[in-house]
């Protein structure tokens, strides 16, 4: 009965008036909007965060002895111990911003990866990776001559773990895995697999965009070694992100990108390096967007975890319940544990079309191979449409989708 | 249905969707005078072969395999119809036109001589899938040229 009462609690309508993207109509409709996990979209108050830098508080950071740049580098590092807080990591140092998810997996394959992998290393990763937890990955296999083993999935899209654990030997060094599948929204069993990965001394990154809108995580408990996301899927602004890395990893790495901030001193025959975070934040940051991501936190954190989660697996089963109604439809993904994405096919009717005639209603959703063409070979298909839910998602938003794709079947049956 | 949604998927797109005309590969295995391309739309993963028989410069027989969204195969479906029998400047030309007509407002591009193809001058309205229209005719394009290769983006 818990559950009921965290969803009286959960006032959607609120949420939903705190977004102003929903004042605006599309295509004449309201705007139903199911494509979170491409981008979500963002609160009031982070867009008011962002003005508020640029209109009181921005300067350069950790450079200027002035007023203005001491309060902005505040402001700065306080979001960045929000996102401490966020993760649970245990110091501010192991949390270094960056554009994104992409950059921080590019920055780890590029500076612990090259420094630690051999000749006849071995990466794993799963069969449901993002192409940026794939291709960071083949560019380090190709130049070091390492081989990559795949996780594989089964026809539900559960997490395989005794394959796992099969493919993992004394050359395995890093293992780099997805949190949640933003094809077909598995929520993959991480602590298992990371006790089982560094039983093997291998390292773990997680990649952690599709869980972090959904779900509360703690990187001491799960006690992996690298964590990344993207602010933009957490309702935040887009071009910044974080990666965390336990300090003594971040501290025996070299550095990822040269330039300022990210020294300590120059000369032309020398460089010393900065301390970490600032080891790995070389030139000025998207410092606005650092602060608005803070501000974000301080939303959902206000809305809370539990709540939001409650909320969004009742919007899960309740879209899964409404959409096998329909005789044609195909649910890819069908995994025990799921965030709240559904990616589904319909007999006959191509993935674009359905997100053309949806389109048509105010009703956006992904269509495609959602950067995952590896999951999608894996079932057999070129492409899904994809309904994400997230905190200003309604049952409503579920029964417009329900009645668009039974339009969209009257078209093309 | 929305008017610009039953202008874009008309009956004439519906049907050839549903039964693409001149679809699979050639019986006689394509040897001789028949060129293939394989044509790639990266955005959505579409994609297609084509079979393009030319014979004193006039494209005797065209063909298609491939899987995609209701306009690349009707859009594919009527090209192959619609080549047929045409010198390769006049093909050239048609694929211009075909362009012009969704790309532009107000095409002065003669829907007489665009004939069926005209069906797709619904599509100016959704330009995100200007790409799914011109998917083969991109690959024609390529066979003719002798390449082996077509994508959307290039």
């Amino acid at each position: 009965m818990a559950l009921q009462s965290e969803e009286r609690d959960y006032d959607v309508e609120r949420v939903r008036a705190d977004f102003p993207i929903f004042d605006h109509p599309i295509n004449g409709h309201r705007l139903v909007f199911l494509d979170s996990a491409a981008s979500a979209q963002k609160p009031r108050s982070t867009i008011d965060a962002l003005s508020r830098v640029y209109e009181t508080e921005y300067a350069n950071i950790h450079r200027g002895v002035y007023d203005l740049s001491m309060r902005t580098t505040k402001a700065f590092e306080a979001a960045r111990d929000k996102v401490r807080d966020f993760l649970g990591a245990a110091e501010s140092r192991e949390v270094i911003f960056v554009r994104g998810g992409t950059e921080a997996i590019n920055l780890v394959a590029q500076t612990y990866g090259r420094a630690n992998l051999e000749a006849g290393d071995e990466i794993i990763l799963s069969h449901m990776e993002h192409h940026s937890n794939i291709v960071p990955w083949q560019m380090l296999r190709d130049e070091k001559d390492l081989t990559i083993r795949i996780a594989p999935i089964d026809d539900q899209g559960n997490f395989r773990l005794d394959d796992f654990q099969a493919l993992l030997n004394e050359r395995t060094k890093i293992v780099a895995i997805t949190h949640a599948s933003n094809a077909l929204g598995t929520i993959v069993p991480l602590k298992q697999v990371i006790a089982l990965a560094h039983d093997q001394g291998a390292v773990v990154l997680v990649d952690g965009c599709q869980a972090v809108p959904h779900m509360a995580v703690d990187v001491v408990d799960l006690d992996c070694d690298f964590y990344v996301f993207s602010g933009h899927k957490l309702y935040g602004p887009s071009g910044i992100g974080a990666l965390y890395g336990k300090a003594a990893l971040l501290e025996a790495m070299p550095p990822y990108q040269g330039g300022g901030e990210m020294i300590l001193t120059v000369a032309f025959d020398k460089t010393e390096f900065n301390v970490i975070p600032h080891k790995f934040e070389a030139g000025t940051p998207h410092i606005a967007g650092a602060i608005a991501l803070g501000a974000t936190i301080d939303y959902l954190n206000e809305l809370g975890f539990e709540r939001i989660a409650a909320h969004e697996q009742m919007l899960l089963e309740y879209a899964t319940e409404r959409l096998t109604e329909f005789n044609s439809l195909r649910l890819i993904g069908t995994a025990d544990r799921k965030a709240s994405i559904l990616s589904f096919t319909l007999e006959g009717i191509h993935p674009h079309d359905i997100g053309t005639v949806l389109d048509r209603q105010g009703i956006a959703i992904r269509a495609g191979h959602h950067c995952a063409q590896p999951v999608m070979d894996r079932f057999g298909i070129a492409a899904t449409a994809r309904a994400s839910f997230g905190i200003y998602n309604s049952r409503e938003d579920v029964d417009a989708l329900a009645s668009a794709i039974g339009k969209t079947i009257e078209i093309f049956g | 249905m929305s008017d610009d949604l039953r202008d874009l998927y008309q009956e004439v797109i519906l049907d050839h969707a549903k039964n693409p005309r001149n679809y699979g590969a050639p019986e006689n295995g394509g040897e001789g005078q028949c060129r293939h391309a394989r044509g790639n739309n990266p955005l959505c993963g579409d994609r297609l072969t084509l079979h393009v028989t030319v014979a004193d410069g006039v494209v005797r027989d065209a063909r298609f395999e491939g899987d995609g969204c209701a306009i690349s195969m009707a859009s594919a479906s009527l090209m192959t119809e619609a080549v047929k029998g045409r010198p390769e400047a006049e093909v050239r030309d048609l694929f211009h036109r075909f362009h012009e007509l969704m790309t532009i407002e107000d095409s002065e591009a003669d829907p007489d001589a665009l004939d069926k193809l005209a069906v797709f001058s619904g599509v100016r309205e959704f330009p995100v899938r200007v790409k799914c229209a011109t998917l083969a005719w991109h690959t024609l394009i390529a066979a003719l040229d002798g390449d082996d290769d077509a994508t959307t983006e290039a």
